[in-house]
């Protein structure tokens, strides 16, 4: 086994273990209104205003297929590299609870609308894998029952009842905690750029059954648990590192694992089970009669592929290859569209082509720095791309030395919003000196102002330094710290 | 005067577009005689609020000179369209109360072409049944007077239980009693394995249920939503074809309604039928067929013949199995489409302990004998392990029998004349308490039409040596009414227009 | 094809219809009745046939993106058996 892989193991009482995970993600689809009816899709809202005749299942309603739901299924299924199928059927997925007026779900188990198809996902030690998809298909939301609203009553608000979801089913071909949280990271992001989901998993958005079991490496695969609804990228992980102990320790005491459903509980940080004490459920899935096959031809689904935007693969390979940016900092960059787009309108503003990779290191450094402080993504700061061009080529031109730039960007994102830092330098006269001369007069004071410190450095090398640190404080900052640091070698001959 | 309930439908249009009588005048005639028959039980909300005010609405109209095709006309609804505001139960009592904030597009089209509300007709509970027995609201007795009764006796039975009056048929039961008796000119109905056509043959009327797809569904208590196609009753092929038109047409409200334009269905009643074909299947000859019945199919295939129609003998090798398979298919779709009657949002609610309780308590007392027979085996054949030995199969036998008719027709045939029923009209509470499936087979020769999806009419064809209507039916192919229509009337031709009984019941 | 009690119990179950011990045995009877009336069906030929899937040969028809449908609280509420602040109130269900 490849040492990469070993890593992944986990140490149990009897040997290692491997964990297998596949994760079914229910991702709303980005939709106006509504599967099936024309209700609104949007959050919030009054209980029980944003559901019409047909979700709330009263006699005699119909479904009718919402057009835009078919288009983001489709296009979600191209962004997967998938097999979109022409022809799919719905079933109906029957079983009683309150949240589900009709008495079923309609979804699609025979013949889904998208096949298999595959994501590429960056690890973090700049590895990658490819994580099988099985199938996406369409299917309609529950409503909500709040359960604490009073001792003895459940509350039934429809709102949600009849809302679009692809949901999206992974082959089992992940292997720890960290490549479920990079599967789900890189699936959101290809979603986002589609626009088919806005993937917010706070609101709901978007939420992954985890299936885990685990098999001492080469044996055959283990029973699996599936974990319900998790909601946050961090839970996934954590759900199925205590669910793969969980079930080690079990098998490893003798036992062996039943096939349950369970639900992540993040105060205990544990799972539990969900398995009622009667038979498991029995859906009865059937064809749905009052919904035709849904058929679309090739040239459909050419002009969604004319019309999807560039995918995070590659726009990353776009910009390694034309910005000569790192397989690294290129993933940042790609992980969100907007921050992507921040960064080519910088890179490129004004027509002119600047360090690529010292526009990339400002917006991961310092201006991702402040925008997560304000739990904002780069893009929805208020510092413009055309502000940090101007800072990088400022720094280009030797005008600002890294040091001063930094102190700028921070005037410009506390004090002076919409000033270019351009305008700060001049305004603020905050222009490195560059002149030989005058920096050889700082330098030369320096020198003379300290003799029994030019003995030391003649013996500690490390004590240049100290000597550039005196000198950028006598010029205010603003020498030049490369001229600064060479004239001084050359001066105390270090 | 004739009392203007005895006119037809298509009279007395003309008579109110004429202005020779009101749509008043004719909607209180119909009320006097609904409250005159309140006794046989064919309506269970009657509305002379209502129709007084559209009739009056309808007057003005007509003396201005407009108004639709059904202007100022009285019909009466099956209790499983939602009227708006009105009662709408399917005749169920887990229903309770129901009153629709939205109306069905059928009902909807009928008050657009201007036709007056007169109430609700019964039926069977959820439209599962041959007889009207199983509504939670009693059986509905047949104005047709049972073989040797007495009046005296009729009465006395109308005001007791009713048993050994006659069923009008079912599920339609309402509107074909209050259609034969003339409570109304015309009534909606629905049929999903015979339910227009049966209780047609049964009253003397006639009845057609039009191809799948041709009327919306929408605002229609689902009871098989592959099956479930709406229709109306009337006393005359030319009524039927005119309320036909107003009910049918595109709804992009139901993903299975068929959007294409609508035929003038009246200019097909007594088209000339010269030198089209008739088939006559031989599997609808059934061992130890009612003789009866048998020497009427074979007349009205001399009435075609006669009207210059062409005959040829025909197989419809998967006829017997429809039944079956119709016993499969309907009870699953309707175990899942009354799966919403849950005592959550609407109707009937009975406490229980926790939300299952609720479910298991409301629902036992919410649904009747059969519809609870029909749910359960509806599940079960849906269920792990019987899925594909049941429905599954059911519903490629269903191709089958589809494949039969498409056969047929592509080699020629444009219309196939069967029975309607095996039987005339039997006594309430004669069949069906032992064995189920005894009131199954009823619709033997109807349902084969429901599992194809096709058109079929039931009109009325003579009487039985007891005097008790019979009636053949005409099958045809997709969305091919009018012939149908024109087929139909030859019959009626033919027979000669039924007689229906004169009022025992006052 | 046949049902023992125990499975009619079951099926009474998943159809969330409750049934009382002693209407057991009528129910099952009726059920028997009804599946071996459908039994013949197991001897017809089907192979190769598909299950049939729409009665009509139509596409299914698709909508528009857009709210056509919703605030109505009136009417979905209307006939409720018991309703609270527009919610829909039942007997509190226990995960």
């Amino acid at each position: 086994m490849a040492q990469s892989e070993t890593a992944r193991l986990i140490k149990g009482a009897t040997g290692d273990w491997e964990v297998i995970v596949g994760l079914e993600v229910h991702a709303q689809v980005t939709s106006r209104s509504k599967l099936f009816s024309g209700a609104s899709t949007e959050f919030g809202g009054a209980p029980n205003s944003h559901v019409s005749l047909v979700d709330a299942a009263m006699p005699g309603m119909l479904p009718v297929i919402n057009a835009e739901c078919i288009a983001q299924a489709v296009r979600t299924g191209l962004g997967l590299k998938a097999k979109i199928n022409h022809r799919s059927t719905f079933d109906r997925k029957n079983y009683f609870y309150p949240d589900l007026p009709q008495g079923y779900q309609i979804s699609q188990y025979k013949s889904p609308i998208v096949g298999e198809g595959e994501i590429l996902v960056d690890l973090s030690h700049d590895r990658s894998i490819k994580v099988g998809i099985e199938r996406l298909h369409l299917e309609q939301d529950a409503g909500k029952s709040l359960h604490d609203q009073s001792p003895n009553m459940s509350f039934v608000d429809l709102n949600r009842s009849g809302v679009a979801l692809m949901e999206i089913v992974s082959k089992p071909d992940m292997r720890s905690a960290d490549e479920a949280k990079a599967y789900v990271t890189k699936l959101r992001a290809i979603l986002r750029y589609i626009g088919s989901c806005d993937g917010d998993m706070e609101k709901g958005n978007l939420r992954a059954d985890v299936n885990v079991s685990v098999r001492k490496p080469g044996a055959r695969l283990g029973t699996r648990c599936e974990i319900k609804n998790v909601n946050s990228i961090r839970f996934i992980g954590q759900a199925i590192e205590t669910e793969a102990r969980r079930q080690i320790a079990i098998i490893e005491d003798g036992g062996s694992i039943e096939q349950e459903t369970r639900l992540f509980d993040p105060s205990r940080g544990e799972t539990r089970s969900l398995r009622s004490k009667e038979e498991a459920h029995d859906y009865r899935y059937f064809p749905d009669p009052d919904l035709l096959p849904l058929e679309f031809d090739e040239a459909f689904v050419a002009s969604l592929a004319a019309h999807l935007p560039e995918l995070p693969d590659a726009k990353k390979a776009r910009f390694m290859a034309d910005y000569g940016l790192s397989s690294y900092d290129a993933g940042v960059l790609v992980a969100e569209r907007e921050t992507a787009d921040y960064f080519e309108a910088a890179a490129a503003y004004g027509g002119v082509k600047r360090d690529a990779k010292a526009v990339a290191n400002w917006i991961m450094g310092d201006l991702a720095a402040f925008a997560n402080s304000q739990s904002f993504s780069v893009a929805e700061t208020h510092v413009k791309p055309a502000q940090i061009a101007d800072l990088v080529d400022l720094i280009e031109a030797k005008v600002i030395s890294g040091k001063i730039a930094k102190d700028v960007l921070a005037i410009v994102i506390a004090e002076e919003k919409d000033a270019m830092p351009s305008a700060i330098v001049e305004k603020r006269s905050l222009k490195q000196v560059t002149d030989t001369g005058a920096i050889e007069a700082a330098v030369d004071a320096i020198i003379a102002a300290n003799p029994d410190k030019v003995a030391q450095a003649k013996a500690k090398p490390t004590m240049l330094g100290w000597f550039v640190g005196q000198v950028m404080k006598s010029t205010g900052g603003k020498a030049n710290p490369q001229a600064v640091n060479d004239m001084l070698k050359r001066k105390l001959d270090v | 005067m004739t009392n203007p309930t005895e006119l037809t439908l298509a009279e007395a249009r003309d008579a109110v577009k004429a202005r020779k009588l009101s749509s008043l005048e004719l909607t209180k005639a119909h009320l006097a005689a609904i409250e005159q028959g309140r006794v046989l039980n064919a309506y269970v909300t009657e509305t002379p609020e209502k129709a007084l005010t559209m009739a009056s609405a309808s007057d003005a109209r007509l003396a201005k000179g407009e108004g639709g095709p059904l202007e100022g006309l009285p019909i009466g609804v099956k209790d499983l369209y939602a009227t708006e505001g009105v009662h709408t139960q399917a005749c169920s009592h887990i229903l309770d109360k129901f009153k629709p904030a939205y109306e069905s597009t059928v009902t909807a089209q009928l008050w657009r072409d201007g036709a007056v509300m007169l109430g609700k007709l019964n039926m069977d509970e959820f439209a599962m049944g041959s007889s009207n027995e199983t509504s939670y609201y009693g059986p509905v007795a047949s104005p047709w007077l049972p073989p040797n009764w007495s009046v005296e006796k009729a009465r006395a039975a109308l005001k007791s239980d009713k048993r050994g009056l006659l069923v009008p048929g079912g599920s339609s039961g309402g509107s074909a009693s209050a259609v034969a008796a003339r409570l109304c000119l015309a009534a909606t109905a629905s049929d999903t394995g015979g339910s227009i056509r049966q209780p047609a043959a049964f009253t003397g009327t006639v009845g057609i249920k039009p191809t799948y797809g041709r009327c919306s569904r929408y605002g229609m208590v689902a009871f098989a939503s592959s099956l479930d196609q709406a229709g109306p009753l009337a006393r005359t092929v030319r009524d039927a074809a005119i309320m036909l038109r107003s009910m049918a047409g595109p709804d992009p409200k139901d993903s299975t309604c068929f959007d294409g334009p609508v035929p003038d269905y009246e200019a097909a009643v007594g088209r000339s039928v010269k030198g089209r074909v008739i088939g006559v299947p031989k599997e609808y000859r059934l061992d130890g067929m009612n003789p009866e019945i048998e020497k009427l199919w074979a007349e009205g295939v001399e009435w075609m013949r006669a009207a210059g129609a062409r005959i040829v003998d025909i197989s419809l090798p998967n006829t017997r199995h429809a039944l079956p398979a119709y016993y499969i298919v309907a009870p699953a779709e309707a175990s899942s489409n009354l799966a919403r009657y849950d005592g959550v949002r609407y109707g009937l609610r009975e406490p229980g302990k926790d939300i299952i309780d609720l479910y298991e308590k409301t629902r036992a007392a919410g649904f009747g004998a059969e519809v609870r027979r029909r749910v359960m085996i509806g599940t079960y054949v849906l269920s792990a392990g019987y899925y594909d030995a049941y429905y599954v199969r059911a519903q490629k036998i269903r191709t089958l029998i589809k494949r039969d008719f498409e056969r047929v027709f592509a080699d020629g045939v444009d219309a196939i004349l069967t029975p309607a029923t095996p039987s005339a009209a039997f006594g309430i509470g004669e069949k069906g308490s032992g064995d189920p499936v005894e009131m199954y087979l009823n619709d033997v020769f109807t349902v084969t039409v429901n599992m194809a999806g096709l058109p079929g009419i039931a009109t009325p064809a003579g009487l039985s040596a007891e005097g008790l209507p019979l009636g053949l039916q005409l099958i045809g192919r997709p969305f091919d009414e009018e012939t149908l229509f024109a087929f139909g009337e030859v019959i009626e031709q033919s027979a000669g227009r039924m007689t229906l009984p004169q009022p025992w019941w006052l | 094809m046949s049902v023992d009690q125990a499975t009619v119990r079951r099926i009474a179950r998943l159809a969330r219809i409750a049934v009382k011990d002693e209407e057991l045995p009528h129910l099952q009877g009726e059920i028997n009745a009804i599946l071996s009336f459908v039994e013949e069906l197991g001897a017809v030929d089907v192979s190769g046939v598909e299950p049939m899937t729409s009665v009509i040969p139509m596409k299914l028809p698709m909508r528009e993106d857009v709210v056509s449908d919703g605030a109505i609280e009136q009417k979905v509420l209307g006939n409720a058996p018991l309703a609270e602040d527009d919610f829909f109130l039942v007997p509190k269900v226990i995960e």
